[in-house]
C-alpha cells in the first residue's frame, strides 16, 4: 500500500532522527517529495510511504508517538471549485500529473493521490483556485 | 448567388414565435457534415458560439455619484488600485490590468500580481464592498479635496463594462526556445521548447465562425459577462488583412471586438479577476455571439472544425518580445486540443489557457436564451472593416 503524507514536526522533535526507523523497524519504503526544516521552528516533510498495510499502520502510529502529526497530503491541498475555470494553465507546470486535462470534456481533473503538494500550481493558476497549506 | 437567403428580421420573428432552430457551433459541425451546408442553412436559424479567457484591454466606466460637498476627483483609487479620473467629476475608467498601488510587481521575479483592476471588477460584480479614495485640488464648484468611502455596485449610478479589445479572432501559441523558464501572458513556458500554450476556443470561438464578419458588426447583441452586451465598434488592433486559409479562416490574430454592457447585470462566474505570474493582472471574460445563418455560406463557416483552424507557434523568449515577426511553425487546434503537437519532429505537450468547457457552457446558455425567446438578434448598423473581403 502506498500513500502520500505530510509529517509535521514541532520545535521539540524537528531535530530528532525519527523517520529512518520507518525503514529499520517497519520495513517501509519512503520517498521524500518535499522538506522544509527550519532550526527551532515547526517543520514538515511530504513523503510517499510504501509497504505492508499492517506495517504502515504501525509505522504511522510510531510517528504519532514521537509527537509527529501525520496528515494525508489531501488534507493540505485543496481546489476551490468556485474559482477553477478549467482553463488548463496549471497542467503546464504540475510535475506529477495530478492536474491533467480530461478529453473530450476538457475539464481539468485533480487527482489528490498523485499530488506531491509541491505548490507550483498555486501561482500558476490565474484565478488562484489552488490552495496548499501546511 | 446564395441558394438560401434569410434576413435577421425573419430569424427574429421565428425566435419570438418560439420556432427558431438554434444549435451550438459544435453541433453545427455534425449537421453540415451529415446534410450539407445548403440543407443546414434551410433548417438552422442561429449558431451560438462562446469563449472564456483572460482578455486584457478590458475595463469599466464607473460613475461614483456626487459627494457632499462635491469633489472633482482628479486621482482615484479603488481598493488601492489606481483608476483614471481625468474624465469628469466622478466618472472614472478602471483598467483590468492595473495592479495595486504598492504591488511589488516583478521586483522579486516572477511577481504574483495578486490583485488588480480585474479583481476590483469581480469584487463589484460579486456584490462585495470596494473602498474608494478620491483626491482633488478643489474648485469653487467642487470644493472637496478628499473623499473616502466604501461602495457596492448597487450604490453606483452607472457601471458599464467597456472593453476596447476582446474576442481576438485567432491567436499565437507560445513556446520558449531559450534554456530558462519564462513567465509570460501566454503562461509559464518551459525551457527548450518544453511546452506549447494556446488561448482560443477554436471551433467554438465567435470570430472563427464568422471569419469575414458577415453577420457580426456594430450593434450585434452578445452574451457578455453573463448578461446581454453589444459589439459597439471594432476592437483595437483589429486587422482583417492577415493571411487566411482556403476556408477563409485567419491564420493569425485577425479581427477583434470592442464590446460593452451593463456591469450591474453581470456575474462573477463570467468576469473573474486573474493573476498571471510574472506578467500582471487581467480579467477573464465570458463572451458568446449568436450567428444568424442567413445563407449556406454562413452554414459552411459555422461548421468549421478545430482541425481546419491553424495558429502560429511563436517563440516568446526572443521573436515575440523583439517583434521579429518570425514564427516557428503552424499547428491546428485539433492537435492542440488533443494535447500534443509536433514541433520540428518532436512531440511537445500543448496546454490551453482558455477554458473550453466554459466556452461550451456559454454557447449552451446562449442557445437556451434564444430558443426560449428571451434573446433576439441585434441587427448590425455598420459592418466591421474586413467584411468587404468576402468573395461569395
Amino acid at each position: 500500500m502506498k500513500n502520500t503524507y505530510v509529517l509535521h514536526f514541532d520545535t521539540t522533535n524537528y531535530d530528532k532522527p525519527i523517520v529512518y526507523r520507518l525503514i529499520r523497524d517497519y520495513d517501509l519504503v519512503f520517498n521524500i517529495l518535499k522538506a522544509v526544516i527550519l532550526p527551532k521552528q515547526e517543520s514538515y516533510l511530504v513523503m510517499e510511504i510504501d509497504g505492508d498495510v499492517r506495517q504502515l499502520e504501525l509505522g504511522l502510529h510510531y510517528l504519532q508517538n514521537q509527537g509527529v502529526q501525520v496528515d494525508p497530503v489531501t488534507k493540505n491541498v485543496h481546489r476551490n471549485e468556485e474559482r477553477c475555470t478549467h482553463c488548463g494553465a496549471c497542467t503546464a507546470i504540475c510535475p506529477t500529473g495530478a492536474l491533467a486535462i480530461e478529453r473530450p470534456s476538457m475539464f481539468v481533473r485533480f487527482d489528490p493521490d498523485k499530488c506531491s503538494a509541491c505548490g507550483l500550481c498555486v501561482t500558476a493558476c490565474p484565478p488562484r483556485a489552488m490552495e496548499v497549506s501546511f | 448567388m446564395a441558394a438560401v437567403k434569410k434576413t435577421i428580421r425573419e430569424i427574429n420573428e421565428r425566435i419570438r414565435k418560439g420556432e427558431a432552430v438554434v444549435v451550438t457551433a459544435e453541433e453545427m459541425i455534425g449537421i453540415v457534415a451529415d446534410n450539407g451546408a445548403e440543407d443546414a442553412a434551410r433548417h438552422v436559424d442561429v449558431v451560438t458560439t462562446g469563449t472564456f479567457s483572460p482578455m486584457c484591454s478590458s475595463g469599466a466606466f464607473l460613475n461614483l455619484g456626487h459627494a457632499k460637498p462635491r469633489i472633482r476627483a482628479s486621482k482615484v483609487w479603488l481598493n488601492n488600485v489606481p483608476a483614471c479620473g481625468g474624465i469628469a467629476a466622478v466618472d472614472l475608467y478602471l483598467g483590468a490590468t492595473e495592479p495595486t498601488e504598492d504591488d511589488p510587481l516583478n521586483k522579486v521575479h516572477p511577481g504574483e500580481f495578486r490583485y488588480g483592476g480585474g479583481h476590483v471588477i469581480e469584487d463589484l460584480v460579486a456584490g462585495r464592498k470596494v473602498h474608494v479614495y478620491l483626491e482633488s485640488y478643489g474648485t469653487a464648484c467642487y470644493p472637496n479635496k478628499v473623499v473616502e468611502k466604501d461602495v457596492v455596485l448597487a450604490d453606483l449610478p452607472q457601471a458599464i463594462l467597456c472593453n476596447p479589445r476582446n474576442c481576438y479572432q485567432n491567436y499565437n501559441c507560445g513556446i520558449n526556445l531559450s534554456d530558462r523558464t519564462i513567465y509570460t501572458y501566454m503562461g509559464i513556458l518551459r525551457p527548450n521548447g518544453g511546452n506549447v500554450t494556446f488561448s482560443s476556443a477554436g471551433q467554438l470561438s465567435p470570430l472563427l465562425n464568422d471569419p469575414y464578419y458577415r453577420t457580426i458588426g456594430l450593434g450585434t447583441r452578445i452574451f457578455l459577462g453573463g448578461a446581454e452586451g453589444y459589439v459597439t465598434w471594432y476592437g483595437t488592433q483589429h486587422n482583417p488583412a492577415v493571411p487566411r486559409g482556403e476556408n477563409g479562416v485567419v491564420r493569425g490574430g485577425g479581427g477583434t471586438l470592442f464590446v460593452m454592457g451593463d456591469l450591474k447585470k453581470m456575474s462573477p462566474r463570467w468576469l473573474m479577476g486573474v493573476s498571471i505570474v510574472g506578467y500582471g493582472c487581467s480579467l477573464a471574460v465570458g463572451i458568446g455571439i449568436p450567428i444568424p445563418i442567413i445563407d449556406e455560406h454562413m452554414a459552411r463557416f459555422t461548421a468549421v472544425r478545430d482541425d481546419d483552424i491553424f495558429a502560429p507557434v511563436v517563440d516568446y523568449s526572443y521573436d515575440y518580445p523583439m517583434g521579429t515577426g518570425n514564427i516557428v511553425q503552424e499547428v491546428s487546434y485539433g492537435e492542440l486540443r488533443r494535447g500534443t503537437v509536433q514541433i520540428n519532429g518532436r512531440k511537445v505537450p500543448a496546454v490551453p489557457l482558455s477554458s473550453y468547457s466554459r466556452a461550451r457552457e456559454i454557447a449552451e446558455t446562449l442557445k437556451t436564451w434564444i430558443a426560449n425567446g428571451m434573446f433576439t438578434l441585434g441587427e448590425p448598423q455598420m459592418p466591421l472593416p474586413g467584411s468587404e473581403l468576402f468573395g461569395g
